[in-house]
């Protein structure tokens, strides 16, 4: 429920475009998949909204480069919130990282990207 | 040093040239023959060496100039070292020359020069010598010794101070012990998360969340009942902070705290307390008594409500209960009911709120944790102290008999056959009723119902001010009923009590006999506060009324006995528990008057103006102390120690019902029985 209340104001104009393409949704439905959507989150309120929306201009700064947004993203939170942040962007991958509680973040974004930051010293 | 230079030179000659040897000593012999000075020497004979160059004179002659440098010619001519940092070989044009074939420090010393008095140090001696003028009377054979000793000085200083005589001292201090200190701070927490990110995951999560939403959405309102949800757990929350004060440990430690705190802020007022006596009442003659003020019992949350009940607890002596409310019909509001221990004048043991004002309160004299509460909305309540809630444990509810006014009073009675608890109530809507506590429930039952037609017989000893209402009553069956303002039982008789009304008249009824009134007791113009049984003497009761009067009455005669004015409206009487002549009144001008009819039948021995702008509401002895509980109409409940004079009592309390019986009976104009 909490993920619901960051995307809300995002999705608000996507739900009156669903709401008309609900019958064209076979067709194209990525297209009203391009907003973040944070499937596990552990920091704190405000730590995440910044970190949600450093993810997103990133990504959107460097389309295709993904190389360039991780680093993007790892270098804007490390300035934002001590060294040792560690970033992932990508189409497909498996992982399994140890990190700092309170300090993770695992979204997907744009449809087809799976982003996750973390920090680990 | 020259001496040094030539003998360093002297091997030097002969090696320059063997030639220029023999040419001196040529040159030499014409000098020695012109002077004939060397005649006394043997003559020079020239040893040829053999093997020498036979020369011709003209080659003897012959010049050779050979000039002499100071170049070592040894010395190598073309050094070249590396140089470093231009990293190449370089010819360095430097040659040294000087070659040193023998060296030596002489030491001889020169005749004049003393060495030993090279330094310059100021000479004890000659500082003397300048003091000798300006001591003129030295004798002359100490002059000579200072002389001596001054020579002596002298030789013992030594020609030379060896330089070679010392010793090397050394000492070391102590080195500081090493410590080692080090200390590890805990890593962050830290957590493994694992998961696969991949195309399919990513659309399913998607539409997963779509769905949601559009759930959410149909459920209405989505967004705002959510923020409604989050409103009601946010105050929840928030109230978890508060738990560890309900920490039973912690709180019981706070009070002490709080009444340590407490104990040494009011320590005069205690040891008043404890030990002061007006030492006036001693004075012989002296039948007047005085009130000390003690502590006060404000509690800020009640400041702009009315005392309106005042009850000490059966068992603790220190303990009261106190019911605020308001008399004011316009100024209504909720009530509260705060419990004060005398160890504590700050702050209240606990605290009760009410939704309507409280009007009365009684404590159950056997089972001391138990207040029967009456409220200004008519109904009646039951709080348990024993219980860990905020709310009654038996409250009337609205159809289940409730009174219709404000219940004035409230008093427990004996346990009935089946052991239940219960309690009287009296309300202005003129019922009598009786609360048993069940199980589950407070049943009623309505003892009396005051009517006034019942009230007043048709005789012609009726005050003139009941007429009018009691001939309405046939006209509008509305005021049928008398307005009951209070009610006291007989302390002996169980079935027998008084009740006082609204409209002044005082009426004696029994339990048993459901609508009819035993006795009518006419005196009163205005509405009865208060009717007291005496403690001792059973069939005598006091009534205080708004008509500024309190009158005495037995409860056989139609007539009081003993009528006492206070120029002001009488809010309460009580009896004092220790002595059947003596009673307190509290009155609206917010003086207290003490009566002992023993001392005086006709003025109080103690008239004292306890509050200023303020009224007092009500009063109330303590049952084991001289103390004295008054409140007034601001909230505020101010203890009083009553003096000596105040609480005398019989030596035997057998004698206690004798002694106002008598009185009595000469206030009836009779003679006293013995």
């Amino acid at each position: 429920m909490t993920d619901l209340g960051s995307t809300a104001n995002l999705a608000a104009p996507d739900k009156s475009a669903g709401a008309s393409a609900d019958k064209g949704e076979d067709k194209d439905p990525k297209k009203n998949f391009n907003y973040p959507l944070v499937r596990v989150c552990d920091m704190a309120e405000e730590l995440r909204v910044e970190a949600v929306d450093m993810v997103v201009t990133a990504v959107e700064k460097h389309p295709g480069n993904f190389e360039a947004a991780a680093q993007n993203i790892k270098e804007l939170m490390d300035k934002r919130c001590g060294n040792s942040w560690h970033a992932v962007v990508g189409e497909g991958y498996g992982f399994e990282v140890t990190h700092e509680m309170r300090n993770l973040l695992y979204m997907y974004f744009g449809g087809n990207l799976g982003v996750l930051v973390w920090k680990a010293s | 040093m020259k001496s040094v230079r030539r003998a360093k030179l002297a091997p030097e000659t002969p090696l320059v040239g063997r030639t220029a040897s023999t040419h001196s000593l040529r040159s030499n012999g014409p000098e020695g023959d012109a002077n004939g000075a060397d005649d006394w020497l043997p003559p020079k004979v020239l040893l040829k060496p053999p093997g020498q160059l036979q020369l011709t004179d003209t080659e003897l002659n012959e010049e050779f100039t050979r000039i002499l440098n100071a170049n070592n010619p040894n010395a190598p001519q073309n050094i070249a070292r590396f140089n470093h940092r231009e990293k190449a070989f370089k010819a360095s044009p430097n040659v040294d020359h000087l070659v040193v074939h023998f060296e030596f420090d002489g030491y001889l010393n020169y005749r004049n020069v003393d060495e030993s008095s090279a330094p310059p140090e100021p000479k004890p001696e000659e500082a003397v010598g300048q003091e000798q003028p300006t001591t003129e009377t030295a004798t002359e054979p100490l002059q000579s010794a200072d002389g001596e000793k001054a020579e002596d000085e002298k030789k013992s200083k030594g020609p030379l101070r060896n330089q070679f005589n010392f010793s090397e001292r050394a000492s070391q201090t102590i080195n500081n012990p090493y410590r080692e200190r080090s200390t590890n701070t805990e890593p962050p927490p830290q957590r493994i998360f694992s998961d696969t990110v991949n195309q399919w995951s990513i659309y399913d999560a998607y539409l997963e969340d779509l769905q949601q939403k559009e759930k959410a959405k149909a459920k209405g309102g989505g967004a705002k009942g959510q923020k409604d949800e989050d409103k009601h757990i946010l105050p929840a929350e928030a109230h978890t902070e508060d738990v560890y004060y309900k920490n039973a440990d912690l709180r019981k430690s706070l009070t002490i705290v709080e009444r340590m705190a407490n104990q040494n802020t009011f320590d005069d007022i205690a040891q008043d307390y404890k030990y002061w006596e007006d030492a006036s009442d001693e004075l012989a003659g002296s039948k007047t008594g005085t009130l000390l003020p003690l502590w006060r019992f404000v509690c800020e949350k009640e400041k702009r409500k009315q005392v309106t009940a005042l009850c000490w607890n059966s068992r603790f002596s220190d303990f009261f209960v106190v019911g605020y409310g308001s008399y004011e019909f316009s100024k209504q509001g909720p009530g509260m009911i705060g419990g004060f221990t005398l160890k504590n004048p700050s702050y209240p043991e606990f605290l009760y709120v009410t939704d309507t004002g409280v009007m009365s309160l009684d404590f159950h004299p056997q089972h001391p944790s138990m207040i029967a509460v009456g409220l200004y909305d008519g109904s009646v309540a039951v709080y348990s102290l024993q219980e860990k809630g905020n709310g009654p444990i038996f409250k009337s509810s609205p159809k289940g008999g409730k009174h219709t006014d404000p219940v004035w009073q409230v008093c427990w009675q004996k346990d009935d056959l089946d052991g239940n608890a219960n309690f009287f109530s009296i309300s202005t809507d003129g019922r009598v009723t009786q609360w048993t506590l069940l199980k589950t429930e407070l049943a009623h039952t309505d003892v009396i119902k005051l009517h006034l037609e019942l009230s007043s017989p048709p005789t012609a000893t009726q005050q003139p001010t009941t007429d009018p209402l009691h001939t309405e009553t046939t006209d509008d069956p509305l005021f049928n009923l008398a307005g009951g303002s209070s009610f006291d039982f007989h302390k002996k008789l169980d079935h027998l009590f008084v009740v006082g009304t609204e409209e002044g008249r005082i009426f004696k009824c029994s339990k048993e006999y459901n609508n009819q009134y035993l006795l009518s007791f006419e005196g009163h113009q205005m509405s009865v506060y208060t009717v007291r049984y005496n403690h001792f003497h059973h069939n005598i009761f006091l009534s205080a009324s708004a008509d500024w009067t309190v009158k005495l009455w037995d409860h056989d005669e139609e007539k009081p006995i003993m009528s006492f004015d206070l120029n002001s409206s009488v809010g309460d009487v009580a009896w004092a528990p220790y002595s059947s002549t003596v009673f307190a009144a509290a009155t609206t001008d917010g003086k207290v008057f003490v009566f002992d009819l023993n001392e005086n039948k006709y003025e109080p021995i103690c008239e004292q103006q306890v509050v200023k702008k303020a009224k007092l509401t009500h009063i109330a002895f303590n049952p084991f102390e001289p103390v004295l509980l008054v409140g007034d109409d601001r909230g505020a409940v101010i203890s009083l120690k009553l003096s000596p004079n105040l609480r005398k009592r019989s030596k035997d309390p057998e004698d206690e019902p004798t002694k106002l019986k008598n009185i009595l009976l000469v206030a009836m104009g009779k003679p006293p029985a013995d």
